[in-house]
């Protein structure tokens, strides 16, 4: 609530640019990105992340579980109830006493309330469910909630943001806040923004999730990747939205 | 700046984690802002250099760097080009900056090439292991050695 209240303030003021770029040189790495890529994102016969709302789509309305329940039953329509929801995730959970991410947030309700099987970490059903409610939030500024508890959890994810790890001695930071516009290789280094998450990646040949992307750069600098939903990497997954607040969402985004 | 006894300071701690092999003779002395003398016994290979450097996966200079390699399109812009190093430094401050540059600059984010210590999170494949091995790095500073202005 408050932090949507803080992006309509620095709107107001004048603070933000156009979406996907703020007036203090934030901006979506999109904007990098050739031409034609950009086009392929933008128009949605085009871009293959679509086929992943659309599956999201079919599995939102499908009974499931022991509870034989869908999403829909309980949440209705998602181009409603879920609007703005992945801009304020990761989310505090009050009850766990820990921060969690959207994809974990669908994984808790397949298996608490659909009584259903888990959903493994970058598994196409998970994927496919989490880029359809994300892609509710397109077009809308990411909006971190302001609870005591993400503090900390955003905390933590900067501490580890501005670490060296691996054997190559790097951390996020140096890549990302000072490096960010120069060339690694041949590579553009963008700042990093997590805008568009799932997000279909061509060197991937499908769609994946934030946490993947952060641990092939933790594979970069030959460090040991956390495990999929460790607590570190919903902690860097926090710090990351937090810095990329008042940017707008572009799920399904396509990256090279 | 940095001080001839900082440097005998460093160089004490830098004895132990050095990879260097059990055959090689008097262990490497950092002197000024140089470890001079191969610690290997033998000299290095310019070829064999070469190769590792623009190897992305062994020598990951062109990460970073660019440098005067014509066959090699993809090149880094962190840092500066590699072309001319051979006439701005003597082989053993080459040495130095590959081994442990951060020796020279606390900052630096070019990787110590010759340690295993101070590093957290090495991924498994890599772990206990310098980047590249001491004869390595004698074929990267004879090849950087090579080129001149
Ligand atoms: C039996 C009812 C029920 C079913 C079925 C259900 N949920 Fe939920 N869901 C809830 C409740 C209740 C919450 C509130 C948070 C909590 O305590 O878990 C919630 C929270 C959420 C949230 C966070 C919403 C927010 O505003 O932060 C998302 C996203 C979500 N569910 C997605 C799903 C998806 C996707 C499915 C289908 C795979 C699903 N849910 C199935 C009851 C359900
Ligand atoms: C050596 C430099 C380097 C380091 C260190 C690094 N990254 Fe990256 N990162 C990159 C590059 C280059 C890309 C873009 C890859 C591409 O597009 O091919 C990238 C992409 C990303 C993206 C995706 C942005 C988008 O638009 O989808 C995120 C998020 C990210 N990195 C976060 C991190 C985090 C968190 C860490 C630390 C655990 C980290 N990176 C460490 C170089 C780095
Ligand atoms: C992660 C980036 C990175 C990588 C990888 C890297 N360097 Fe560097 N290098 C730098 C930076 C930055 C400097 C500038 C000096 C400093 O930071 O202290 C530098 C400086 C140098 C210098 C001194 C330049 C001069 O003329 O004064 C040499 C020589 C050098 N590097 C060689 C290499 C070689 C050979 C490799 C591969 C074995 C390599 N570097 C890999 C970043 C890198």
């Amino acid at each position: 609530m408050r932090a949507s209240l803080v992006v309509a303030v620095l709107a107001l003021a004048g603070l933000l640019g156009p979406p996907g770029r703020a007036a203090d040189g934030r901006r979506s790495d999109a904007e990098a990105m050739s031409p034609a890529l950009r086009a392929m994102q933008q128009d949605d016969a085009a871009n293959p992340g679509m086929l992943s709302v659309l599956d999201g789509e079919a599995l939102w309305s499908a009974k499931a579980g022991g509870a034989g329940r869908s999403c829909a039953d309980c949440h209705g329509d998602a181009t409603v109830s879920m609007k703005g929801v992945a801009a304020r995730h990761p989310a505090w959970d009050a009850g766990r006493g820990s921060a969690v991410d959207l994809a974990g947030r669908i994984a808790l309700c397949r298996t608490e309330r659909q009584d259903a099987a888990p959903l493994p970490p970058e598994s196409p059903d998970r994927l496919a469910l989490t880029t359809y409610v994300a892609h509710q939030s397109r077009g809308m500024p990411i909006a971190p909630p302001d609870d005591s508890g993400l503090r900390e959890t955003r905390a933590r994810g900067r501490t580890l943001f501005t670490t060296r790890i691996g054997q190559l001695n790097l951390s996020c930071a140096t890549c990302h806040d000072d490096l960010a516009g120069r060339r690694l290789g041949g590579t553009p280094i963008p700042q990093g923004h997590p805008v568009g998450y799932p997000l279909y990646r061509l060197e991937w040949q499908a769609t994946g999730s934030l946490q993947r992307r952060l641990r092939n750069c933790m594979t970069g600098v030959r460090a040991e990747p956390y495990p999929f939903d460790a607590p570190e990497l919903v902690a860097l997954e926090a710090y990351l939205m937090e810095r990329a607040a008042g940017l707008a969402m572009e799920t399904p985004a396509v990256r090279p | 700046m940095r001080t001839a006894s900082l440097a005998v300071g460093l160089a004490a701690a830098l004895l132990g984690p050095l990879a260097i092999p059990s055959r090689a003779a008097p262990p490497p002395r950092i002197e000024g802002q140089a470890l001079p003398g191969s610690p290997t016994g033998r000299p290095g290979d310019p070829a064999r250099g070469r190769a590792i450097v623009v190897d992305r996966t062994r020598g990951l200079c062109l990460l970073c760097h660019s440098g005067p390699f014509p066959d090699q399109p993809f090149q880094g812009d962190l840092s500066p080009s590699l072309a001319g190093a051979g006439s701005r430094h003597s082989p053993g401050e080459l040495r130095l900056r590959i081994v442990d540059g951060r020796v020279l600059n606390p900052d630096t984010i070019m990787p110590s090439y010759g340690r295993r210590d101070g590093l957290v999170r090495v991924g498994e494949a890599w772990r206990n292991r310098p980047i590249l091995a001491p004869d390595e790095i004698e074929d990267v500073v004879a090849f950087l050695a090579t080129l001149r202005d």
